[in-house]
């Protein structure tokens, strides 16, 4: 399998700004790669470098050490995004804008011809079932309605690679399901998904390998049978062993 | 420059959408029309005092208008995260600064159209005299000179992160360089070393906007200025635009965007 997403020896550390900080390092070495077509659930508690990570991935910050390359294009190219979707946790974008608009400034970007561009985000507004909403500003949008946006402006470019950052995070429990179906339909087409969510139930049903890190480090990466294999019981039971966190009624 | 003109274009929509435009537009005429309607002693010439209060409101709005608008672009951006899900895409950081740039220029020129408008309305009623290209001429200077004001403002804004500091900051440097530039050489030579060569370094780095000033040929009717000295005018005006464009790229660069 052709691996899209790679990231070898990954370090990243945010250096002291002042005399009583110290230097945080948030990635310890991270060597992970993501085949094509897989849905890759990439998991951690609160701070173990998730977000960190996909903040390299995508150029945001430049690693410390190592290198992560996007389709064997270093991240810090902006060539290297030209095939990727990105979905970031909370929603950001222009509230001052309609979905249609929005969608519209975002196909520009990618040179998509203008008849092109209208028909794929007709498509896409029917696909995240905001069709009778395109013309309202997004300002005016439920939370749901905005994490819906951002995912059909992930979509716009019919990228190879899709990055989420927890894609369901603060959804219903329909809206979850939506994103879910609409995860599983990409999968369907061929393309990849590199994720990382909280979610641990979402993540078994519809990864095929995950990562676990915690504290900056790669604790564990396989198939989401064999980790739970390993681990005999859950996927949420194999994570708690993995970042070795112990109950209180166990201590 | 796909890249650039859809950026501009959204700095565009959100000018129109924003209500400060309105409000500083609506204020200019509110003041041009109560001054233009009272007569002292029946003066003919007092519709000189009128255009002269309109074109300084222009100056002031237009100010207004663009460096607040240029000193929020690339602050709002990071604030409200927009720009993660923008540089996500196949995009380069210096597009952004020239996007931002762009727009706010093009948006500040559509500003001006609109006051030198209402403008050459105000006065044409009253003089019934319309010189059509002092108007554009006054327009393009003035254009010229909001493009230099609005790099400025876009460079502070990149190492200033409260929009508030960049436009106090900003504003007060114009206000300096239109009220003071031009005397800063005679300063010079009444002061002493070290000072004078302070002074003179200054005089010689600052951009001149008061260049761009054409208020008092509009007001008293003096004609034209030279096409030619516009052109040495506007490549010199081009040449500031490019160093503060520059120097905010450099800036921007390999500024860490602070995510968490």
């Amino acid at each position: 399998m052709e691996s899209i997403l790679r990231t070898e020896n990954l370090c990243v550390e945010y250096r002291a700004r002042g005399l009583r900080q110290e230097t945080k390092t948030a990635l310890k070495g991270l060597t992970i790669s993501v085949g094509t077509g897989e849905i890759f659930g990439f998991l951690g508690p609160n701070g173990a470098g998730k977000t960190t990570a996909i903040n390299v991935l995508l150029g945001f910050i430049p690693p410390t050490k190592g290198s992560a390359s996007l389709f064997g294009i270093d991240v810090r190219q902006p060539i290297a995004r030209q095939r990727i979707g990105y979905l970031p946790e909370l929603t950001y974008y222009y509230k001052f804008l309609s979905a249609e608009e929005l969608l519209g400034f975002y196909a520009k970007i990618f040179k998509i011809p203008c008849a092109e561009a209208d028909k794929r985000i007709d498509q896409l507004l029917k696909l995240v079932e905001l069709e009778h909403a395109r013309k309202r500003l997004i300002k005016t949008y439920s939370k749901g309605m905005q994490q819906r946006v951002g995912l059909a402006q992930a979509l716009i470019n019919n990228p190879d690679l899709l990055v989420l950052d927890e894609p369901t995070s603060g959804l219903d429990p329909l809206g979850r399901m939506k994103v879910r179906q609409i995860i599983q339909r990409l999968k369907s087409e061929g393309k990849t998904v590199f994720f990382s969510s909280h979610e641990l139930g979402e993540v078994e049903t519809i990864c095929d390998r995950v990562a676990i890190i915690h504290e900056g480090e790669l604790k564990g990466i396989g198939t989401v049978s064999d980790i739970v294999g390993q681990h005999h019981g859950n996927l949420e039971k194999a994570f708690l062993d993995i970042i070795g966190y112990q109950s209180q009624s166990t201590l | 420059m796909n890249t650039v003109f859809a950026l501009a274009g959204i700095v565009i929509k959100e000018l129109y959408r924003r209500k400060d435009f309105y409000v500083l537009f609506v204020l200019t005429a509110v003041i041009t029309i109560a001054a233009a309607s009272v007569q002292f002693f029946h003066d003919s010439h007092i519709v000189r005092y009128v255009k002269d209060l309109c074109l300084l409101l222009i100056w002031i709005s237009a100010l207004l208008v663009t460096i607040a608008m240029a000193a929020r672009q690339i602050p709002s951006e990071r604030e409200n995260r927009t720009i993660f899900p923008l540089l996500a895409k196949p995009v380069t950081r210096g597009q952004v600064i020239l996007g931002k740039f762009l727009g706010c220029w093009l948006a500040s020129g559509i500003a001006l159209v609109v006051f030198y408008l209402f403008f050459a309305i105000v006065t044409g009623t009253r003089e019934q005299n319309w010189p059509v290209l002092n108007y554009i001429q006054a327009l393009l200077l003035q254009w010229i000179m909001l493009g230099i004001v609005t790099a400025m403002t876009l460079l502070g804004s990149i190492f200033l992160a409260a929009p508030s500091s960049t436009v106090t900051i900003v504003f007060t440097i114009v206000a300096g360089i239109l009220f003071l530039g031009r005397h800063l050489n005679v300063v010079a030579i009444h002061n002493t070393e070290p000072l004078r060569d302070i002074i003179y370094t200054i005089y010689f780095l600052i951009p001149h906007l008061e260049l761009f000033d054409v208020r008092e040929r509009l007001v008293n009717d003096w004609g034209l200025v030279n096409w030619l000295d516009c052109l040495l005018a506007a490549l010199y005006g081009a040449g500031y635009m490019m160093l503060f464009l520059l120097l905010a790229w450099l800036g921007f660069r390999r500024k860490n965007l602070s995510v968490s």
